[in-house]
């Protein structure tokens, strides 16, 4: 599993987390910290997938449920669901998942492009595609998951 | 040179030190235009100037330099008392001092300000002083070396007469080696010679060896100082104690006779030859080569701290207040007696928290003289430019506001005095007509009230033309060609965006900028702008800010189990609703009985989308909002909670604002509460702004 982990350039480690059954992953470089559950703040007027705010220490971080973001039917919150707190161009962004599973690493070349997904309601969200251990993991395009969000709200 | 450039932190710290000096300025010409000046007055001008001048001669600024040195001239000749002192001087200088202050900023940001202004303010300022024909005789150009002393030559005009009173000397300075061994320095001994009386300084250089038999340790340099003060040999013998036999001086006085051999007959070569002049009574300006002494007018001490290390301050206060909130909640919940030794203890540290709090605050706060002093230029600018006689009165010039909130007010203010001497005040022969004096008069006014900053902005011209505004409000659309308004309701149609009183477009102002702008960038600092006019005698406008923008007093309240804060300051009461003093105007729309008003109420729950209305709100609590423009309304929550000090954390704008949420705090348990900001709630969800008299949601 993750004990393999070797230092090769062209490395990419992934933090593989669950939405309902789905797996996901994220490149851990982006990813500043993995947080409990705690209740949000909702935000009035605020898109549906955003959960609200919580306290960083001291710090108000906004929340979004990742499952809504990426369209994924909505599903009943337990106490394993965790925020994995990502950073992007500086700004700090809770990420709401069901679950975190492992960190792995892989090569480049283990990473296939995505069929077109355009066609789909979310667009080019997921960057590429792998197989590990026989399940086929997702990666996110984090900037889209976080950026189109403005687009969105604005 | 090592990356960190040194310079560049001298550079830094004159440009800051050029702030006080133009304010210490502004100061004095203002004393002087009020007639309450003495005769330190222009000393303090001079002396800004000079150092200005000194500063910028060390960086090699010319263009301020030059500009300095004249406008100085000028001064010296007031300060001399050749010059009498006239309106039409005093306007002068201040003119001179807004383009020295626009020299300086460009200086400071590396921009090229175009000569022509520079040139034209010269000239005037020569006129003045009788311009003599050829300058270049008596003084030419000024050349700043950089490791020069004190930089001056206020005597160009026939200055040596003047002088004869003095005795003279001649000193002669030649260190010995083992003075600089010793860690003494020539330099700080020709300072103090400086410091005595008037000197001019040669160096003699002859014996100094060409390059490949120079020992650098060793001293070959001699000076020779021609020293014009009232002073006895002694005195000036003294300012060789602490280099008493490392080195040889020696003094001798002058006769009349050799005094009109000029100096330059020393042999060998000879180092230029550097003017000194005692610039002050206060010490010699004599490192003024690298940054401007000017003692401040005032003698209070102060310290220049990193707005940084403030703001870090700032906010670990910030988590102290949260803390102590959070460890308040738990002492509670472990269910200690109130009287018990913990819970004394703990109202003991509240106690504390706030008082630090003040004191932090308090290192942030900064009167608001220097934005007055920008506000009094624009005044000045814009009386010329739309061609009205304006005297600018200020008031509260003492009053203390956050610096953060003074830096982000300048553009607001700007606006409004624009909008007072461009709209507010009549054209002189309107003024004449309706029997007030020529001059208008602009008040700008601060004061502390309860907690909160009150600025004013106030004409004595012709008031609002209220059945012009509502014209012009129809005509462009902005409210409904039957809509019957109240005085107050059209005086705030001109905050609507996209309303213009001017019927002409001036270079000034109404250029789509409106006060719509105004409005927003003053609630966007946590304030609140209303506008009073009277006809014929003038409009005010108020200006009502926090003071700080870290923290207030809020009320805490709970709707639909979600913590919200109010500001305190907006809540004029709480009540009750019960049954007879609730109404209902049509369905939907209701109202309660306060006295014998009728203020609509918010259902704050549905408006915020965490819950469906109401289907009652008897039993309710609301509390009673008051608006900018003294209107009510009433915010039905489901319960209050508590009153509090609350810190303001910022929100990301990044998902989109809510109307009605202005920042977001931390409570006692760690959750974030939001901050309402209930005008903004009210005229959103009831569009009353717009003047439709209380037209509810649809």
């Amino acid at each position: 599993m993750s004990q393999d982990i070797s230092a090769k350039s062209d490395t990419v480690k992934l933090l593989t987390f669950r939405l309902g059954d789905q797996e996901y992953s994220l490149d851990i470089m982006c990813v500043r910290e993995i947080r409990g559950w705690t209740k949000a703040t909702p935000m009035p007027c605020a898109p549906n997938f955003m959960r609200g705010v919580i306290n960083l220490r001291g710090t108000v971080l906004p929340v979004m449920d990742l499952a809504e973001r990426l369209g994924l039917p909505p599903r009943a919150h337990c106490d394993r669901n965790v925020i994995i707190v990502v950073s992007h161009q500086d700004r700090m962004t809770g990420l709401l998942v069901d679950a975190v599973s492992d960190i792995i690493a892989l090569s480049d070349s283990d990473l296939q492009p995505p069929p077109d997904a355009s066609s789909h309601g979310v667009p080019a969200i997921i960057k590429s595609l792998t197989l590990f251990e026989d399940r086929m993991i997702r990666v996110l395009d984090l900037p889209i998951v976080v950026t189109v969000t403005q687009g969105e709200a604005a | 040179m090592t990356p960190p450039d040194p310079m560049a932190e001298i550079r830094a710290s004159f440009f800051v030190e050029c702030e006080e000096l133009l304010e210490a300025m502004q100061d004095g010409l203002q004393l002087m235009d009020e007639g309450a000046h003495d005769g330190e007055t222009i000393h303090v001008v001079f002396r800004a100037v000079h150092s200005i001048k000194g500063g910028a001669g060390a960086f090699g600024l010319n263009g301020l330099v030059r500009f300095a040195h004249k406008y100085e001239n000028t001064l010296d000749a007031v300060r001399s008392e050749a010059l009498a002192v006239d309106a039409d001087l005093l306007n002068l200088f201040f003119r001179a001092t807004d383009h020295l202050f626009d020299l300086v900023r460009a200086a400071r940001d590396n921009a090229d300000l175009p000569t022509a202004q520079s040139d034209s303010l010269l000239r005037e300022l020569e006129i003045c002083i009788g311009a003599p024909p050829a300058p270049d005789g008596a003084e030419p150009e000024i050349e700043f070396q950089p490791i020069g002393l004190a930089l001056d030559l206020g005597c160009d005009t026939d200055a040596p007469p003047v002088l004869t009173q003095s005795p003279q000397y001649d000193i002669v300075f030649a260190p010995d080696t083992e003075m600089f061994e010793n860690g003494n320095d020539a330099y700080p001994i020709l300072g103090a010679l400086a410091g005595l009386g008037e000197c001019s300084v040669t160096c003699d250089t002859s014996r100094l060896p060409g390059l490949d038999s120079l020992a650098p340790e060793t001293s070959y340099l001699s000076w020779t100082v021609r020293l014009t003060a009232d002073a006895d040999a002694a005195e000036i013998a003294s300012m060789f104690e602490f280099v008493e036999g490392l080195c040889t001086y020696t003094i001798t006085p002058v006769t009349e006779a050799d005094a009109s051999e000029p100096l330059r007959n020393v042999t060998g070569d000879i180092a230029p030859v550097v003017p000194l002049l005692p610039d002050t009574p206060s010490p010699p300006a004599a490192n003024s080569g690298c940054e401007a002494t000017a003692p401040p007018a005032a003698p209070k001490t102060v310290v220049r701290v990193d707005l940084d290390r403030i703001e870090r301050l700032v906010n670990l206060v910030g988590e102290l207040v949260i803390n102590q909130a959070m460890m308040a909640q738990s002492l509670q919940n472990a269910g200690l007696s109130p009287h018990s030794d913990a819970m004394n203890g703990l109202e003991e540290f509240q106690r504390l928290t706030r008082d630090i709090q003040d004191s932090v605050m308090m290192i942030r706060a900064q009167p608001v003289k220097s934005l007055f002093q920008r506000m009094s230029r624009i005044v000045r600018e814009a009386s010329v430019a739309v061609g009205k006689e304006v005297r600018l009165i200020s008031e509260g010039e003492s009053t203390e506001v956050d610096k953060t909130v003074i830096e982000s007010l300048a553009d607001p203010l700007t606006h409004m005095i624009r909008n007072a001497v461009d709209h507010g005040l009549e054209t002189p022969a309107d003024r004449l007509a309706a029997g007030k004096p020529e001059g208008g008069i602009v008040r700008l006014s601060a004061a502390h009230r309860s907690g909160r900053v009150i600025m004013e902005v106030s004409d004595d011209g012709g008031g609002i033309d209220r059945a012009r505004v509502q014209k012009i409000a129809k005509d462009k659309g902005l409210i409904p060609a039957d809509a019957v308004l109240s005085d107050s309701e059209i005086d705030n149609l001109l905050f609507l965006p996209g309303f213009s009183t001017a019927a002409t477009v001036s270079d000034l102002s109404g250029r789509g900028v409106g006060m719509d702008v105004v409005r927003t960038s003053i609630q966007s600092l946590g304030g609140r702008i209303s506008i009073a006019s009277t006809q014929g005698q003038g409009t005010t406008f108020s200006i009502s800010l926090p003071l700080t923008l870290a923290v207030l007093d809020g009320m805490v309240v709970k709707v639909a189990d979600e913590t919200l804060v109010v500001p305190l300051n907006m809540v004029a009461e709480t009540l009750t609703i019960s049954g007879d003093t609730l109404d209902s105007i049509q369905p939907g729309v209701d109202v309660v009985r306060v006295r014998s008003g009728f203020v609509p109420l918010f259902d704050l729950g549905h408006h915020l989308g965490y819950r469906p209305k109401l289907d009652s709100y008897i039993d309710s609590a609301a509390l009673l909002i008051t608006h900018d423009d003294g209107t009510l309304g009433a915010l039905v929550v489901d319960e209050i909670q508590d009153q509090r000090q609350i810190v303001i954390k910022g929100l990301d704008d990044t998902f989109g604002r809510a109307p009605g949420i202005a920042a977001a705090t931390i409570l006692g348990d760690g959750q974030i509460a939001l901050i309402l900001d209930p005008s903004d709630i009210i005229a959103k969800s009831a569009d009353f702004k717009a003047g439709a008299p209380l037209k509810l949601e649809a």
